[in-house]
């Protein structure tokens, strides 16, 4: 299980550096949120996986006795996921403005050079 | 000690931005709020810093949990120096918003996002526990963009996609860190990794994870090959923005790596040589990219970029004198570079342009307040005894004394080229005839009297403040001093957090 993990973040790490690498509006995007979800999975992973070992103190006792599933990395997961879901909804719909406001999908072409502004 | 008033100036400001929200496209109310709050706001870091300056290292343990298990909030001296700089500048900022933010914007919730940063800046300072600086982190991230890109300009929009993605990279270099960290060590307080990291005894992944950190802060602190998306993205905002971005969210960064590479990572050879070679590009970068740029605000960007350099080469000397002109120089920054943005905006309003070809004759018209500008430009290019000066005797001090002769070299070369690009600005902007006489638009003139007081005030109170600095440089070297030693000791600051 843990191979497993390890290739797929290896996998969503690299995908999501190469597209982000890539000119085009979307596949930054993409690549934006792939590297979250990497990110995710890293956490995840090194909160060590125990399987059905829940975090509960069984009656009359003080503290544990065996290894148990971490929840933080859980809890630290559901904070990042709920960031980068207003992070990526603020991504695309700015991406969307930008795209009506130069017609292009390149990233090349976001240097108009600035008269005025104030 | 334990004391809940540290995150008063946190709540402060969420509460100002939540009754805003209250107040929705109502602007003369909005603009009372944001001024009175941020007031009230300064006050209490004033509290926070003399109970700190005077006592002892405050904590608060959030919903009673206790560290290492809860979140903590930590106010040292570091911490509370940074919340009153901020307070300082939020409160310059929120006045000349209220005049120098347009309608439109402030219609469209400028202000309570505004005051949404300044929470999360003040969140990020005080917090003592890993995760939660990230979380601050991507508050203060959020807001930035919506600050960004109120108004909805072409040339706004084009930096904003540029600002959001690398800042979102940083944000995720940055997680990757904190996983790892969590990985070896277990814990999430600052403190209490501490303890932990030193012992780990795979060092390699223990330099991993700090370099994960180093670029994650590093991007977000503009240093040498991550700086890009800053001069491309700065000059675009409306100018109060610009001054809180320029003035502070670079600096969060810095801190970040202060906080970071003094407690948890003590650096070692490698780290420290890699952070002075890249103080050293920074700084030559940043200097040669302000002496060819003729928009104002692009010139003003590439100097924060270089004197970043100055504070990286500080940490990278890692010595007591180094440290504390790092600090020292931090102190000024925030005041100065706020400042500058300010003064391009003031310009803008006065000239309607930020081009230096097309900008002249302002000594003449308004010589007053140019010489008020003045004073902010001699403190930046740290002409005796004024507040960019002692930092930089410092720096060099911790430069020869460590024999890095290199930075010594680069840190001369650009407080130099500042130098010249700051009397090349004063007589292109203030002495020169104006090329164009009858183009000028002047909004300043025509603005009734409150309005103008709203655009000066602002840059009196931060040039007050660099004055400050600059004239009682031995009290600010006195908190330098501490703030320095409280960061090569860290045993206080640990046995605070941990109650052992």
């Amino acid at each position: 299980m843990e191979l497993l993990l390890i290739l797929l973040i290896g996998v969503l790490y690299a995908t999501g550096i190469y597209l982000i690498l890539r000119r085009s509006m979307v596949k930054l995007l993409l690549g934006i949120m792939l590297l979250g979800n990497g990110t995710n999975m890293l956490i995840f992973l090194l909160g060590n996986i125990t399987k059905g070992k829940p975090p509960i103190i069984s009656d009359g006792l003080k503290v544990f006795q065996d290894i148990y599933a971490d929840p933080i990395p859980q809890a630290l997961i559901l904070t990042a996921i709920v960031i980068s879901f207003g992070l990526t909804s603020f991504a695309i719909v700015l991406l969307k403005r930008v795209y009506a406001l130069i017609n292009t999908d390149d990233l090349d072409n976001l240097n108009t050079p600035e008269d005025e502004d104030i | 000690m334990i004391d809940n008033q540290i995150i008063a100036t946190v709540l402060v400001h969420l509460f100002i931005a939540i009754l805003q929200l209250g107040f929705w496209r109502k602007t003369v109310p909005q603009r009372v709020l944001s001024i009175g709050g941020s007031f009230i706001s300064l006050i209490f870091a004033i509290k926070l810093f003399t109970k700190v300056f005077n006592g002892d290292i405050l904590i608060m343990h959030a919903a009673n949990w206790e560290a290492p298990f809860g979140i903590v909030f930590v106010a040292d001296l570091l911490s509370s120096t940074l919340v009153l700089l901020t307070a300082i500048a939020a409160l310059a900022v929120s006045i000349f918003s209220a005049t120098g933010i347009g309608r439109q914007r402030i219609l469209y919730g400028y202000f309570p996002i505004f005051h949404f940063l300044v929470m999360g800046l003040n969140g990020a300072f005080l917090t003592g526990d890993i995760f939660n600086l990230y979380v601050f982190f991507e508050v203060i991230i959020i807001s930035s963009f919506v600050l960004m890109t109120l108004g909805g300009r072409k040339a706004q929009l084009e930096g904003a996609v540029k600002y959001m993605a690398m800042n979102i990279l940083a944000s995720t270099f940055f997680l990757t860190g904190i996983g790892l960290l969590y990985g070896i060590s277990g814990s999430l307080n600052m403190a209490d990794l501490a303890l932990i990291v030193p012992k780990i005894e795979n060092r390699a992944i223990v330099d991993i994870t700090a370099t994960f950190f180093l670029i994650g802060f590093g991007i977000k602190s503009a240093i040498f090959p991550l700086y890009f998306w800053l001069p491309s993205s700065y000059h675009t905002p409306p100018s109060a923005v610009a001054a809180i971005f320029g003035g502070l969210l670079t600096k969060v960064g810095i801190y970040a790596l202060f906080r970071v590479f003094t407690l948890i990572f003590i650096p070692n050879e490698f780290i420290r040589d890699l952070l002075l070679v890249l103080s050293i590009l920074t700084i030559l970068t940043g200097a040669f990219g302000a002496l060819i740029k003729t928009n104002v605000r692009r010139l003003f960007s590439y100097l924060i970029v270089c004197h970043i350099g100055f504070m990286i080469g500080g940490l990278g000397m890692y010595s007591k004198l180094a440290i504390l002109g790092a600090v020292f120089y931090l102190i000024h920054d925030i005041m100065v570079k706020t400042n500058l943005f300010l003064i391009a905006g003031l310009i803008r309003q006065m000239r309607g342009s930020m081009d230096m070809k097309k900008l002249g004759g302002l000594y003449a018209e308004y010589p007053k307040i140019s010489l008020l500008i003045a004073i902010v430009l001699f403190s930046l290019a740290g002409i005796p005894p004024l507040s960019g000066f002692w930092p930089k005797i410092y720096l060099l001090q911790g430069a020869f004394e460590n024999a890095h002769y290199l930075y010594a070299g680069a840190l001369i070369l650009g407080s130099f080229i500042t130098l010249f690009v700051i009397a090349k600005f004063w007589s292109e902007v203030f002495w020169k005839k104006s090329p164009d006489p009858d183009t000028i638009e002047d909004k300043f003139k025509d603005l009734i009297g409150i309005r103008k007081i709203a655009l000066i005030l602002p840059i009196c109170i931060l040039a007050a403040s660099s004055l400050y600095i600059g004239l009682n440089a031995e009290i600010i070297i006195q908190v330098a001093d501490r703030i320095s030693s409280e960061m090569l000791n860290t045993t206080p600051y640990i046995q605070a957090v941990l109650g052992k």
